[in-house]
């Protein structure tokens, strides 16, 4: 294919980046920009050449181990929704803008540290990127119709007009805006889109080789176990393999937390913490799809290619071999689009880091507190802009110098085991209070040293100084000092080993440094407000972490420089609102300085935006006591709050249960009020009867049988007033429970037989029959005079409902085993079923107030609850039974 | 011509002893044991007056009240309650819904008597 054709391919593809990228910042907070697919789909650049390429590389020569690259990020995400979250909140709530911006502000805004970790991120980086440009070059020669892909010169290599254009995309795009902390929607649209082609591509591919070029996987498998070298390529090796599988799963678990473009992705660009619920399982889906044909094609190209050729190349030498050019450009482009994803969003990161951690702080602050808005506006740009650049530029060389001598799957390891110094002091600065800035210093420091010598060091001499020995013999001789076999370990690959002990090391002096340093009352509230990020959350903008002295309209003036006088004023009018401050204060007190350094923050860095504030204040030390203090304060005010809610609460609760007893009060009172005027009328009646006929019997001319009918009367009423008395007091007695039981064991069949007898004469006298068919013995223990009256009271209350002749009365006895049941029915008129419930109450008259019951006192029942309650029992009316009434109690055998 | 008096009240006892005086005096006394056979009673015989108890099965007393009011025949009919409901409210309520006079129990025969007499001129 013609070299110009892919030339133009590759400019309309980036043409069209250009267009989406500019409607994506034009709409940014359209849902198709902002949503968790995008957010995970950005997460895949952590996929690069080296995965799009190299894994083929490695499956084809040593087998399966390309896999443990994946397999960190996949152990580390589910952690995500712990640390990253962690990570995410606490960079919003400073405005953080890179991985350096927060390892420095952890330590108390080190410019020292953050200088160093920006360093150290370039050493891990620039290389990475040149050995994207080698993959786009190599690829570039492969599929047109170019020989040699090693140019003479680097104006006519197209790789690097290749990384000139990326420079420019990025240049344009990443510096929209001065504050690095705004989101670069525009950017990130473009990576996600970016990853959903490299995915497709490499699928196509796979399928091809897979379902066109073989017979499905298992044929691929069984043409491939034909080759001599199959079990090695199957096979995890021995315990020696497994350690290099366990460094390498741990330098990527590493990797995706502190790889500055991922730092990017995934904490910078996140618009919201709950994208993570999707991303954690989404990104590890990603991941495994990526890797299903890897090994397909790699056996493949095992297979079908001659030995000479790339490996990494499998995937479109395949089509190439076949003459499939559509699907090898597809190969290519998806490659390339994989090339760029990575280069945009790493340098990116990188420019900010440089510009923010190196060049501000250490060259051009003094000039930027100088210059007026635009001016600055246009400098903090054309920093970062040379920055990327130069980034891309050395990028371009390193590769022209050293590509040679490198395979895209080792520059990645030596990539990530750099990166991986960062582990310590960002992981431990989470988590440890005490880690100091001295300690991270020093610590990657050491790590870098380390690494140098056992990785950069050979690679080094062997293209500068081929003859000198000490990569085989060990320094000055010492077989120990092996650069890649540091202390006789000599089963680990470079990598590992490297890692191991740059690890090791710089762990060991982070913690040694930081127990032996003592931070400075800064680094310490730092790591405090980092540690326990949660109970800071809610301070008014960390309001304790500085004391002094400082003018509203000194830092007026610094942030004019810097944001503009509209953006300054507008800034400042909302922090007066939100706290309440006066328009016409003077003095800045510890909520603005605060305030003021995280809007600058998001413009220069923090190590910067911590110089140039307090060159406009005077700061005295707060102690770590005093932060403590205040948090408590916090604490409290927190703590006394939820007292005041529990106590409000409570009181709620109070004033309900009184309303509540107020309620039952007023029924209570009401029910006693109806209960006297029920007595009163109740004892009424009979008063009066007696007092008519004892006024009419004055008249002495009345006939002597008349007269001794009055007199009956009035005997007959003295008795009913004198039961309505006595069950008025038994009544009372009863519910006080002043009664004393006399309980004893008695037959319940013979306290039936006797109450049947004491209503004998009545129920002879109705002409109505009592049956009791029950013979057997029933013992329990209960009061017999109190059983007795409620059974005549039952029997009584029956006989006046039945009609004379008629009347059919049963009583039923049941053993229950634990307790004795006692039925009487009869085939009376019944009660009205809406008065079942109420026949108990006291003086209970059927709804309508003015009706008399036909005789008694109207306590009878109440009386038999009473009584059957005292002995623990129940009565009720059998509301199923509907040939008269029934009324059933039951007592407990044994009280 | 004797007057004629209907006497209401479910207590046979009280009715008993009312009764005998009434008819001391020279009254034609009728008697019924609830509202629905007093109005009964009431339209055949076009009492004078009602001696009428509140608190009665059936019909109570308040409901046969309006009934002797609602009827054309019995509009000089006069109506006294003799109740043992005998609170102030009790009172008023029975005055207002047209009771000529009120009379509580227990009560003295003597002086029933001589108010009736008063009513009935």
């Amino acid at each position: 294919m013609s070299s110009y054709v892919v030339g133009l391919v590759i400019v309309l593809y980036l043409a069209m980046l250009f267009v989406l990228a500019y409607f994506a910042e034009k709409n940014p907070k359209g849902k198709w920009v902002s949503n968790p697919y995008v957010y995970t789909l950005s997460l895949a650049v952590y996929c690069t050449a080296w995965t799009y390429y190299g894994s083929v590389g490695i499956a084809s020569s040593s087998g399966i181990s390309f896999l443990a690259v994946y397999l960190g990020p996949v152990i580390a995400l589910p952690l995500w929704t712990v640390v990253m979250r962690k990570v995410i909140r606490i960079s919003k709530q400073h405005k953080i803008s890179s991985i350096a911006d927060f390892i420095s502000m952890r330590y108390g805004n080190n410019r020292l540290l953050g200088a160093l970790v920006t360093i150290t991120c370039l050493f891990a980086i620039i290389p990475y990127i040149s050995l994207q440009l080698k993959a786009v070059s190599e690829t570039f020669s492969l599929i047109s119709t170019k020989e040699s892909y090693v140019s003479t010169g680097f104006f006519d290599d197209s790789t690097f007009y290749i990384a000139l254009l990326i420079a420019v995309f990025v240049a344009f795009y990443g510096t929209l805006s001065t504050d690095t902390s705004q989101h670069k929607k525009g950017i990130i649209a473009t990576v996600a889109l970016e990853s959903i082609l490299k995915l497709s591509f490499f699928l196509a591919i796979g399928i091809y080789v897979t379902f066109y070029l073989f017979d499905g996987t298992s044929d691929v498998y069984t043409q491939a176990s034909l080759q001599d070298n199959l079990e090695q390529l199957t096979s995890f090796g021995g315990l020696e393999n497994g350690f290099n599988w366990l460094f390498t799963i741990c330098l990527s678990f590493f990797a995706i937390f502190l790889l500055p473009r991922q730092f990017h992705v995934a904490v910078v660009e996140n618009d919201n913490e709950s994208y993570l619920r999707k991303a954690i399982w989404l990104f590890p889906l990603y991941l495994l799809l990526f890797n299903v044909f890897v090994i397909f094609i790699a056996w493949a190209g095992n297979i079908s290619l001659p030995e000479t050729v790339n490996h990494d190349y499998y995937s479109l030498l395949l089509p190439l071999q076949r003459n499939n050019y559509g699907l090898a450009l597809l190969v290519f482009i998806g490659g390339f689009t994989t090339v760029i994803s990575m280069i945009v969003v790493s340098t990116l990161a990188l420019s900010t880091m440089v510009s923010n951690n190196i060049v501000i702080p250490y060259g051009f602050i003094k000039t930027l507190v100088e210059g007026n808005p635009e001016e600055n506006t246009k400098r903090i740009k054309n920093i970062r802009r040379v920055a990327i650049f130069l980034l891309i530029i050395i990028a371009y060389f390193f590769y022209v110098k050293f590509s040679v001598q490198l395979s895209l799957y080792s520059i990645g390891l030596i990539s990530f085991v750099i990166i991986a110094q960062l582990a310590p002091s960002f992981f431990m600065g989470l988590t440890w209070r005490r880690g100091t800035a001295r300690g991270a210093e020093i610590g990657i420091l050491v790590g870098l040293a380390i690494v140098f010598y056992t990785l950069f060091l050979p690679i080094i001499s062997q293209v500068v100084m081929p003859n000198v020995k000490f990569v085989e013999e060990g320094l000055f001789g010492y077989a120990w000092l092996q650069p890649t076999h540091l202390f006789g370990l000599d089963y680990l690959t470079p990598e590992s080993n490297a890692f191991l002990w740059s690890i090791s090391f710089n762990t060991l002096t982070f913690v040694g440094f930081s127990l032996r340093t003592k931070g400075n009352y800064r680094e310490r509230n730092y790591a405090e407000m980092f540690v326990n990020h949660e109970n800071y959350g809610n301070l008014q903008e960390g309001g304790f972490i500085w004391k002094g002295e400082a003018y509203v309209a000194d830092i007026k003036r610094l942030l004019n420089r810097f944001l503009g006088e509209q953006r300054t004023d507008r800034a400042l009018q909302i922090f007066n609102k939100k706290y309440n401050i006066s328009e016409t204060e003077e003095r800045a007190d510890a909520r603005l300085i605060n305030f003021s350094e995280k809007l600058l923050t998001g413009s220069i860095g923090s190590a910067s935006a911590k110089i140039l504030l307090s060159s406009v204040s005077k700061e005295t030390p707060i102690s770590l006591v005093e932060v403590l203090n205040i948090l408590e304060e916090s604490k409290e005010t927190k703590a006394s709050n939820k007292l005041l809610v529990e106590k409000s609460k409570e009181l709620s609760a109070m004033a309900h249960q009184l309303k509540a007893a107020n309620e039952e009060l007023r029924v209570q009172d009401k029910l006693k009020d109806e209960f006297l005027d029920t007595v009163a009328h109740e004892l009424k009646t009979p008063i009066t009867s007696i007092k008519a006929a004892s006024e009419v019997l004055e008249d002495e001319g009345m006939p002597p049988g008349l007269r001794n009918r009055f007199l009956e009367n009035i005997s007959r009423d003295t008795d009913r007033l004198d039961t309505l008395i006595h069950n008025i007091l038994d009544l009372e007695k009863l519910s006080s429970n002043r009664t004393d039981l006399d309980i004893s064991e008695h037959n319940m069949s013979k306290t039936i037989h006797k109450a049947i007898k004491g209503v004998e004469q009545i129920a002879t006298k109705k002409d109505v029959e009592i049956k009791f068919p029950d013979k057997k013995q029933v013992l329990a223990a209960y009061d017999e005079d109190r059983i007795l009256q409620v059974l005549t009271n039952l029997l009584s209350n029956s006989l006046k409902f039945t009609e004379p002749h008629k009347g059919r009365i049963k009583i039923l006895l049941k053993d229950l085993g634990k307790e004795v049941l006692v039925a009487v029915q009869d085939n009376g008129r019944g009660i009205p079923d809406e008065d079942k419930d109420y026949i108990f109450e006291k003086f209970y008259q059927s709804k309508n107030q003015n009706i008399k019951k036909p005789q008694g006192s109207g306590l009878g029942l109440a009386i038999c609850k009473k009584i059957v309650e005292s002995h623990k029992g129940t009565i009720a009316v059998d509301k199923e039974f509907a040939k008269g009434t029934q009324l059933i109690f039951t007592i407990p055998k044994g009280l | 011509m004797n007057k004629k008096i209907l006497i209401v009240d479910d207590e046979p006892n009280i009715v008993m002893s009312l009764e005998y005086a009434f008819k001391k005096k020279d009254f034609d006394v009728f008697i019924a044991r609830d509202g629905t056979e007093a109005l009964e009673i009431a339209e055949k015989e076009t009492p004078d007056l009602i001696l009428l108890d509140i608190m009665m099965p059936e019909m109570d007393g308040y409901e046969t009240l309006k009934r002797v009011r609602n009827n054309k025949e019995l509009q000089h009919t006069k109506v006294v309650f003799l109740s043992a409901k005998s609170k102030e409210k009790d009172i008023e309520k029975g005055l207002k819904m047209g009771a000529d006079s009120y009379m509580t129990k227990p009560f003295s025969i003597k002086k029933i008597i001589s108010d009736i007499e008063g009513l009935l001129g």
